[in-house]
Parts: structure tokens; sequence; C-alpha cells
């Protein structure tokens, strides 16, 4: 039982950090109807970033706060997905409006092509780390509810927490402020939204700088855990899962397709993974999101498709 | 001026369904084809066909069976590359454990192999569409390549899971040397490239397309999405199933999972879009693109390097190709979002009324 309980916490954990970047997709497939590919390329160019900032701002600036530093480089990184977040939608978007949703995703996955090849020739293509200073060690609870009580990951659970405190942020922000209203209005119906006088292009401009902070949160917590490396862009192709299991077009959906994904990933690893050789748990995802596709093809939270004739 | 159809009287049915009614295509068909069996090996050095040609004919074959699924039956598909790995291992294991097998048969059970995974792959169509159904299908990619790096039964029992072939021949010929794997996959392409260009203007390609266009309409008009679906898996899977078993026997020689990862399923999903969707021609044009790029690219970037006094490593030549080719992209699809194969009808159109333009 207390085996269980620790899975299932690492589960729920890992899920939370799938939201994370899953909510980057949602967030430009609400406001634009593109389903940006890039969005784990934008994850490893922003960890990138913000790891070889960290290592620059002490060497060439000479502050040798560890936590200054490392705001000033969340600062710098941020400003710089800032740019890029500018540049994607000067450059190519812009000139895709009104295209089949085929021509944007392959265009985003253009864009995750190039961005993988700038980061890794301005910030080189080695193993860097981030260090925030988050704590390693791990945690026992429930002690007196079990034996040996149950190991849980210290790191985890406040990058966790750092995930559910972003989630809060963006759904104020897309519910209470006048930009957030303009973003819902932009998701619904472009034309209807241009036409009440909402400025396209600067919505567009705003949404993939907010998925470029949450792309820089989630390498920044990403690459803390697993060093910034190249394969930081699979992260992406593990929380398309989730994004498809929660809706495409919802935030709490990424959230609970996370922790859904997550749990079922760990368990079935752990308790499925020994009879047939292991390593199962990235198609387990799939098959488990696809599984509640066939109920709900919408996925969970997703607007119900209405085909008209 | 040459290239119209004025005067062309079709006097019998069979003239009026020909594949290609216009004269005109009908030579430029037969003069491509002559061309490439005939003027192609005698101009063209091992190291051309080795890099080039082998993997352009392979990839057409495969962009032609995707193109039949996305472009044709409007379903996106990212597990391409699961499906060529099908066919490859499937037609390895008929080859390998069969004692006699003849080479075409294998490839073909291959890709019969291949078309059973596509239906199975494919039945989330009937409920999941569009962008949902596109990471769906990532399922089938994640499941064979895992299944393929685990079951060890698939790879008999390989210790470093990597598998070959060797003395491969076709009807007592060997296909031992480029020349000879060149005519090899031009005769497949040329006869699977005639039949799927008659398969998509039959009654089946145009219930494909009904599909595409918009499925609830037509199956209002009583054509079952189920069946249409279906065999798009099927035709598509089948031919993507033949070209991995070629890509595996002919190109690579000995392979792993892992050159079947989802980065071929991109790529071939490229080479769809640029060539154009709902296109033959348009998966010559898109394999073309695809596969000549990353090596001019290669050979050109160092050149152009030493030109401007920059002395380019592989890395930054690398990461280089990467952007170049990201940007490439983007860059296509904003100029000729309808693909290469777009430009190619316009090209004719112009033809026809050269010279005299009104």
């Amino acid at each position: 039982m207390a085996f269980f309980l620790e899975t299932l916490f690492g589960g729920l954990m890992a899920g939370m950090l799938y939201s994370l970047v899953a909510l980057g997709f949602v967030l430009i497939y609400k406001a634009s109807g593109v389903f940006n590919f890039a969005q784990g390329a934008m994850v490893l160019f922003a960890a990138l970033a913000m790891a070889r900032f960290s290592e620059w701002i002490p060497l060439h600036v000479g502050i040798s706060s560890p936590v200054i530093a490392n705001l000033l480089a969340f600062i710098g990184a941020g400003i710089l997905m800032f740019v890029v977040a500018w540049l994607i939608e000067r450059l190519a978007l812009r000139h895709l409006v009104n295209q089949e949703g085929t021509t944007l995703l392959m265009a985003t996955l253009g864009i995750s092509y190039f961005l993988d090849g700038l980061g890794q020739t301005i910030f080189g293509s080695d193993i860097y780390k981030i260090d925030v200073g988050m704590p390693k060690e791990p945690i026992l609870a429930f002690e007196n509810l079990f034996e040996g009580g149950i190991l849980i990951n210290k790191e985890d659970l406040y990058a966790a927490l750092i995930a559910a405190v972003l989630v809060g942020l963006l759904t104020v922000f897309f519910q209470k402020t006048v930009t957030g209203r303009a973003l819902r209005a932009v998701a619904d119906d472009h034309q209807a939204a241009q036409s009440v006088g909402i400025p396209l292009n600067r919505i567009w401009f705003i949404v993939w700088c907010v998925a470029g902070v949450v792309a820089l949160v989630a390498g920044m917590i990403w690459g803390s855990k697993l060093g910034v490396q190249f394969s930081l862009t699979t992260v992406a192709l593990r929380a398309l899962p989730v994004v498809i299991l929660g809706g495409l077009t919802s935030v709490p959906g990424a959230i609970i397709g996370g922790l859904i994904i997550g749990v079922g990933e760990k368990l079935s690893e752990v308790f499925l993974g020994p009879y047939v050789g292991g390593g199962i748990e990235i198609w387990f995802a799939y098959v488990l999101a696809l599984l509640f596709l066939l109920y709900r093809p919408q996925g969970l939270f997703g607007e119900k498709i209405i085909d008209r004739v | 001026m040459f290239y119209r159809e004025n005067g062309q009287f079709k006097t019998t049915y069979r003239a009026d369904q020909q594949i290609f009614p216009i004269t005109q295509d009908r030579w430029a068909v037969l003069l491509i084809i002559a061309t490439a069996f005939i003027v192609v090996p005698m101009l063209t050095s091992d190291y051309m066909f080795r890099a080039i040609f082998i993997p352009f004919l392979i990839m057409a074959l495969a962009a032609l069976g995707v193109n039949i699924l996305v472009g044709y039956c409007g379903q996106i598909s990212l597990g391409s590359g699961a499906f060529m790995a099908v066919g490859a291992y499937a037609a390895f294991n008929f080859f390998v454990r069969v004692p006699g097998m003849p080479l075409l048969l294998a490839l073909v059970l291959g890709g019969v192999c291949s078309a059973a995974f596509g239906i199975l792959f494919g039945l989330p169509s009937l409920r999941v569409k569009g962008l949902y159904l596109a990471v769906a299908t990532l399922a089938a990619q994640f499941f064979s390549d895992w299944m393929f790096l685990r079951i060890k039964w698939f790879t008999n029992d390989a210790p470093s899971g990597s598998v070959s072939v060797s003395g491969l021949q076709v009807l007592g010929l060997p296909i031992d040397s480029p020349l000879s794997k060149y005519l090899l996959c031009l005769s497949i392409l040329v006869v699977m490239a005639l039949l799927a260009k008659n398969l998509v203007r039959s009654a089946i390609g145009r219930e494909w397309m009904a599909i595409r266009d918009m499925d609830v309409a037509a199956a209002v008009i009583g054509i079952r999405p189920m069946y249409a679906k279906l065999t798009a898996f099927a035709v598509s899977s089948f031919i993507v199933g033949v070209a991995g078993a070629l890509w595996g026997f002919v190109y690579l020689g000995a392979w792993e999972p892992a050159a079947f990862s989802v980065d071929l399923s991109f790529k071939l999903l490229f080479m769809v879009i640029i060539g154009g969707m709902g296109s033959i021609m348009g998966s010559f044009f898109g394999a073309a693109f695809i596969v000549v790029l990353p090596i001019f690219l290669n050979q050109f970037l160092p050149v152009l390097g030493g030109a401007v006094g920059v002395q380019i490593s592989t890395v930054v030549t690398a990461h280089a190709e990467l952007m170049i080719f990201g940007a490439l992209i983007v860059w296509f699809l904003i100029v000729e979002p309808h693909g290469l194969a777009k430009l190619w009808s316009i090209g004719k159109q112009k033809m026809r009324l050269w010279p005299f333009p009104h």
C-alpha cells in the first residue's frame, strides 16, 4: 500500500510537470488555433538561455550572489522569449492567417527545427545545468500511517507548487483582465473579434509571449531536474497525450490530463512494465489518451466539436 | 501552343477514361520513365545513386503512400515512420525465417503486415478527427519504437537489436550494385505510382476525397466513412510499408528501430505538404526537396564558409542545417501553401495559353 501511494504521488508530481508543458500548447491553440509543435523547442531554447545566462552573469557582470544571478538570468531569458515570440508572429504567423490547420502545424514544426538549430548555435550543445537552489533531498511523509512512511521527492513537490501557482495566475489573467477577455474572444472567432476592434496581431504576440514564459518556467524546472540538453525537446512529445486527453482548448483540462497521464504512466511502468519488458510509459500515455478520446473525441474538457454541413 | 488538348477527340469510352487523357501528358510520362530507366544509369556515378537517387526513390514511394492518407483522405498521420518500420521488420522476418522466400514476395508481405497495422491504428479515426487524430497516430509511432526494441522475436533475437539482410536477388539477378538497387526501386515506384494514380480517380478515390472535403456531407450522400477511411489507411500503409521494407533492405542494409523514428514521420509529412497535398506528382517533388536539401546544405555550407574566410566546424554545419531547413519550410509554406504541385499546375495552365494569354 505504501509503495502504491509512493508511486501514485510520484505520478502526480510528474503529471504536474507534464501539465506545465501542456499549458503552452493549450494557450496558443486557444488563442490562435495553431497547434504549436514548437513548444518543445521553445522549452529547450528558454532552458538553454536560462542556463547559460546564469553561468555568464557571474563571470562577466561580477554579481556573485546566486539568487540575484538566477533572477537576472530568468529575466534575461524571459526577454529573449519575448523577442522570439515577436519574431515568430512577425515573420511567420502573420503571413499564414487563414491557412488550414495542417499548414500551420507544419509551419510550427519548421519553427521548431529553426529554434533547435539557433539555440544550440548561440548557446552551445553540451549538457548544462540550472541550479535555482531547489532542495534535492527527499522527505518522508505519513510515517505514522505506514511503516517506514513514503518517500516524496522534495524537488518534485516544489516544482508541482510552482506549476500550481502558474496555473492560478494564468486563470486569473484569462478570466479577470481585459487582455484575457480579448484573448478569449479571439479564440472564439477571429473575424468577430477583429470586427469589434481587437487587434489580432497584438493578441497573438501576447499569447506567444505567455507561452514563451510558460516554456521558460517548464524549461527551468525540467532543466534543473534532467539537465539542459537536446533531449529536453522530447518532453513536448511526452506532454502531447496530456493535451489531447484534457482537450486542446481547456486550461483545467491540461492540469487534470497531466495528473491522469502522470499517474497512469508511473503505475503502468511499475505494475505492468515488468511483464512486458519495461519502457512502456511513453506509448502507454498515448494509448491511455486514445482510450479517453474514443469515449470523448474532443478530450475530457474540450469544447464539443459540432459538425455542420 | 504545344500543350493543349484542342483537337484531341475521344471516340471510345476507353480512350476517354485513360489515366492521362492528354496526348502530351502521355508522351511526357513515357519520356520521364524512359529517362529514368535508360539515361540516368548512363550518366550517374555510384555515389549519386547511393546518396541521392535511391533514397529519393524510396522516400518518393513513402510520400506517395502518406499522400493517399493525408492528401486524399484528409486524415493527418504522424505515424508514418511506424508503418515503415512494420513493413521493414515484417519483410525481414518473412525473408529470414522462411527459407527460399523471394525478395519481392517478402516486400509485398511486409506491405500487407503494415496495412494490417495501419487498419488497427486507423480505427480511432472513425471517432477522433483532425489534430486529435494527428496526435493519436503518434501512439502507433511510439508503440512500434518500443515493440521493435523490446520484443526480441521481431529482431530474430539479434543481441544488439540491429538486423541486417544479405544475398538479395530478384528472379535470379543479384541486387548488390547501386545500379541494380536503383533499377529495383525505380520499377517498384513506377508500378506503385501508376496504381495509385489510377486508384485515386476510381470510385474509392473519389470517396476518399469526399470524406476529406466534408465527412458529414459525404456520409449523408451514402459514402461509408468506416470503409473509406479504413481503406485509405490500408492502402496508404501498404505503400508506406513497402517503402519501409525497401528502405531497410536496399538503402540501409542493416538497421535498428531508431532508423524509423518520429523524425522520419515528420519528414514524410513535410514531403507531402511541401510537395502538395492530394497530388501524386507532388509526392515526387516533396521527396526530392527533402532528400536533396540536407545533402546540398551539407556540401554547400563549408564551401560558402570557406569563400568568406570562415572555417565552419561540422557541429555548426549541423545546426545551421537545422536552421536553414526550418526557415525554408516556413518560407515555403508562406509563399506556396498548396505545395510545389500547385506551381506545376500553374505552369501547365500557362503553357496552355501560351503565347496568347487571353
